[in-house]
């Protein structure tokens, strides 16, 4: 590390006891319900939204095991309605949305720019309890009776049709989303005021303007989503025409209204995972990010045009035939900056020192994952060949690729990663790097037969399909799979909670990375860093040339060693 | 056993003009995932930390590169768009000779009409090498018509008409699902098209939405009567097996017991499905019951046969009015009762509407008023 950073060492003695740091600063429940430290509320996040994935990994269970038989298992129609809509809501508002966001995002990035906190401390404690309060609604929602339309809540069925929980649920996703707008607000300014000297933009880690990329997002879509969900519990109360034709409303428009939210929230999901992917493959192949500049302006690509597709998802609904081809060109642009994203990510691997760690076998996941995710939304973004495919488990199979492939697993790529920064602690590496195998394996088995199924044309969200009997191997086969998928995401439940306990204790730099959070010590203290950092070198400045010169030379010197020893003999 | 199809049949021209779309995206998606998964196995193996390869000179920005990887996946992708979109159009667009059948969509059925005016309920006859055009509409929420083999899909949406057409080139029989999201019993709304050969078309549609002239009760009872062999034992004469049939209607019968009982319509039906409760003076106990074997409408056809066997008066010419009567369930007798609500609460609707027996056996979606074995 070549950047100038004012430590301790040298300056104040070696304290004898464990340094203070922000785990260990204060151990009272008040002081982690009312802190306003980012790092904690990241903790506070880390819990709440596992908490989240494990019920919708539950529900996505059930739906799992009650589909291996064309005529169900075990549940009712009405309730394998609500377990997928549970499925849904609760992992979409509950996890994906959040999850990179606010828990590495919270963590990491003001490190990551060597700032002390988040802008607005308080507002971030304010946006955890929004979140809470939110998803605490939603949970009471599905305890009371559930709710059956599906996570798009589409009209009128959801505002007029449907006699389930419906109004409550949307009033806690209202509620969830602010604490998303907040969110975005804290990391916009930060990005903007509160960078170390010397952090130009351009010296910014990728995994920071992924996350700019994303918070403006955030900002500019949530609010109308908010609104949308608003007015179908308005019509749903008071009967006022907005959506349904009965009353004199229009049904398509609350399409209109949720995907522009939706299909930039879909970007909202993966564009962190981008952010994650771009620090992992950079650090761990020991080399500047290829085409730093392509990388970071295809996010902000991204996130414009992504405003600009939603109309995509609706080639079926009845919107003119000359807008959804107008929409269909523009879902082919925002291919675009994804596929050279992918392509620099693979380039920068060239002539780089790649270690397999773990974080970074998720990385090589996602990329496999993520391209065959990606390219499968090409069929689905031309017009034509959407026909065929839209709302079967063609598309389920594609948006789990994206999701489940790309935004879990760099979630799980970030989890390992930071890891050791957040808690101080080393997890066993090598049943880490058995787990991140396990998942891609699982993974593909899951979902990789739903794309077969789709195109035989298997609707989702459907319960029996005894008429189709045809669709059962797949069904079966996909169950399996999860099964492996779900093994998976418990494993680090355990090796990670042991090495809590029994994990050695993590450098600062256990990754041998670069970036401004690495400079610091594991747990890093309250402050951060105790004295302000002064960026003086380039992102991701590795030397991979020298470093290989070094690598050769301890190569030989053990030949050497060894051929020593076999003269010996 | 389980069985591993790969593709849906492709039975019309819009899925001519769709697959060829499809395959090649399919393609592109192979051989793009094909070199990023290459490239990552093999970089990630050669250049492993430690290994021996060369490293000078390492590349952090290209721009010849960079436009390379955009310009190329922009140009594939502006000519599959190019392409998509000249099927979407061709799809969006019915010819102007097309037939029109309409289609209403509700919770949870289709309803179809054709041009003369015949009925049916999640069963669509179509004729094949026809261009025909679909206007949609639902009584209540969102649904989707969506037949796979045919590549075809359209929002059934309250409030306005959509339309899909298509040209089927393969007679058969083909999945119909709903495809959005409609609640509770959205995965049983569906059925079946069934495609016929043009001729065969214009004969169900004349015959009011059966393949052949509707049968008169007596008809149909002597369908059943010839299918159950009851002709093997009861002859136009009395003999050693079993009495006669003919003229059996109205005449007292005298019983092995003694007792006496005149043969009217609750008789007969009890002597078919319960034979030995009332055996005939003379005659032991050799036929077998028919209990749970027919089907009541079966039963009654059979005693209306049964009935004009012997009379003077020739079976009742076919009529339309009745066609619901000539429903040959004989065949239907293992068909499943589970979601038979389902069936009867379309049947309380429309009595000419066809019970949709969707059991847990593979589609037996019953077309309208028309028996499995004509």
């Amino acid at each position: 590390m070549s950047s100038t950073v004012i430590t301790t060492d040298g300056l104040l003695p070696k304290p004898q006891a464990e340094e203070v740091n922000y785990l260990n600063v204060e151990h009272t429940i008040s002081s982690w319900l009312l802190t306003g430290d980012h790092k904690r509320i990241a903790i506070l996040y880390l819990i709440s939204t596992t908490f989240f994935f494990f019920l919708g990994s539950v529900a996505a269970g059930l739906i799992r095991y009650e589909l291996t038989s064309p005529a169900g298992v075990a549940l009712e129609s009405d309730t394998y309605n609500k377990v997928f809509t549970a499925h849904g809501v609760i992992m979409v508002f509950g996890f994906l949305v959040v999850a990179i966001p606010a828990v590495f995002g919270n963590f990491v990035l003001p490190l990551c720019i060597g700032a002390r906190d988040l802008a607005f401390p308080r507002l971030n404690l304010g946006s955890w309890y929004m979140y809470m309060t939110g998803g605490s609604i939603i949970l009471a929602g599905m305890i009371t009776g559930g709710v059956d339309t599906g996570w798009t809540f589409y009209t009128p069925y959801s505002s007029m049709y449907s006699n389930t929980q419906v109004s409550l649920v949307l009033v806690g996703i209202f509620i969830a989303g602010f604490s998303t707008i907040t969110t975005g607000i804290n990391f916009v300014v930060t990005i903007h005021k509160m960078r170390a000297p010397g952090m130009t933009w351009f010296r910014l880690p990728l995994f920071v303007w992924a996350m700019y990329a994303t918070s403006l997002q955030m900002i500019l879509a949530t609010p109308v989503v908010a609104i949308t969900l608003l007015l179908v519990v308005v019509e749903r109360t008071f009967k006022l025409p907005i959506f349904s034709p009965e009353l004199g409303g229009d049904p398509v428009l609350f399409q209109h209204l949720f995907w522009f939210y939706s299909h930039p929230a879909v970007y909202i999901m993966i564009l962190p995972g981008f952010a994650v992917v771009s620090e992992l493959i950079a650090n761990f192949s020991r080399k500047r990010i290829f085409g730093y500049h392509f990388v970071a302006f295809s996010s902000l690509a991204i996130a414009g045009l992504g405003f600009l597709v939603w109309g995509h998802h609706m080639f079926v609904s009845s919107q003119s035939m000359y807008e959804s081809i107008v929409f269909s060109l523009l879902s082919y642009l925002v291919a675009v900056p994804s596929a050279v994203k992918i392509f620099n990510w693979t380039a920068t691997m060239y002539k780089g020192n790649v270690r397999l760690a773990s974080p970074m076998i998720y990385a090589l996941a996602f990329l496999m994952i993520f391209t065959i995710g990606g390219l499968t939304g090409l069929f689905l973004g031309s017009a034509g060949s959407d026909i065929h495919l839209t709302a079967t488990y063609f598309v389920v199979a594609h948006f789990h690729y994206v999701m489940v492939g790309g935004v879990s697993l760099a979630y799980m790529g970030a989890l390992h990663y930071w890891w050791p920064k957040m808690t101080g602690r080393m997890y066993a590496e090598g049943i880490a790097k058995a787990n991140a195998i396990l998942i891609f394996v699982g993974f593909n088995l899951t979902f990789f037969p739903q794309f077969i199924v789709g195109y035989l044309g298997m609707p989702r969200r459907y319960h029996y399909y005894y008429f189709a009997p045809e669709f059962q191997a797949y069904h079966i086969m996909s169950t399996l799979g999860s099964s492996v998928l779900g093994l998976g995401f418990i494993l680090p439940a355990f090796y990670l909670t042991y090495s809590l306990f029994k994990g050695k204790k993590a450098p600062a730099n256990p990754w041998g990375a670069h970036g401004l959070e690495w400079e610091t010590s594991s747990p890093p203290p309250v402050t951060n860093f105790l004295e302000t950092p002064i960026v003086m070198d380039e992102v991701y400045d590795f030397d991979p040339v020298s470093e290989h010169a070094e690598n050769m030379k301890a190569l030989e010197k053990a030949e050497q060693a060894e051929n020593t020893s076999e003269g010996q003999h | 056993m389980l069985k591993f199809p790969l593709a849906p049949p492709q039975a019309s021209n819009i899925a001519k003009a769709y697959d060829p779309l499809f395959n090649t995206l399919l393609a592109l998606t192979v051989i793009f995932t094909l070199i990023v998964c290459v490239g990552v196995i093999f970089f990630a193996i050669r250049y492993r930390e430690g290994s021996k390869a060369d490293r000078s000179r390492p590349l952090y920005e290209h721009l010849t590169l960079e436009l390379t990887w955009t310009i190329i996946p922009t140009i594939l992708g502006l000519v599959m768009f190019v392409w998509g979109t000249i099927v979407f159009i061709k799809m969006k667009n019915p010819p102007k000779d097309s037939q029109e059948i309409f289609v209403i969509g509700k919770q949870w059925m289709w309803h179809v009409e054709h041009s003369n005016g015949v009925r049916e309920n999640n069963t669509l006859h179509v004729p094949v090498g026809r261009n025909v055009k679909l206007t949609m509409i639902s009584e209540d929420v969102l649904h989707a018509f969506y037949i796979p083999a045919f590549r075809v899909q359209m929002g059934v949406v309250p409030g306005r008409y959509t339309t899909l057409w298509f040209n089927c080139n393969k007679a058969g029989e083909y999945h119909i699902f709903c495809n959005m999201y409609c609640g509770t019993q959205h995965s049983e709304m569906g059925g079946k098209v069934v495609a016929m050969e043009p001729k065969e078309f214009e004969e169900w549609l004349a015959n009011g939405g059966q393949s052949s002239a509707p049968m008169s009760m007596e008809q149909a009872g002597a369908k059943v009567y010839a299918k159950v062999h009851c002709d093997n034992c009861h002859g136009k004469e009395d003999n050693l097996h079993a009495p006669s049939l003919y003229g059996i209607y109205g005449k007292r019968r005298v019983f092995a017991d003694g007792t006496s009982l005149i043969a009217d319509n609750e008789y007969l039906r009890e002597s078919i499905v319960q034979p030995y409760n009332h055996i005939t003076a003379g005659y032991g106990q050799t036929m077998p019951a028919y209990q749970n074997q027919l089907s009541e409408v079966d039963l009654i056809n059979l005693v209306a046969y049964i009935k004009s066997l012997g009379s003077t008066i020739e079976p009742a010419p076919s009529s339309l009015v009745n066609r619901a009567s000539a429903i040959t369930e004989a065949t239907h007798s293992n068909s499943s009762t589970t979601l038979k609500t389902n069936a009867e609460q379309y049947n309380e609707e429309d009595h000419n509407a066809t019970p949709t027996h969707r059991g847990k056996a593979p589609a037996v979606g019953a077309i309208a008023a028309e028996g499995k074995d004509r």
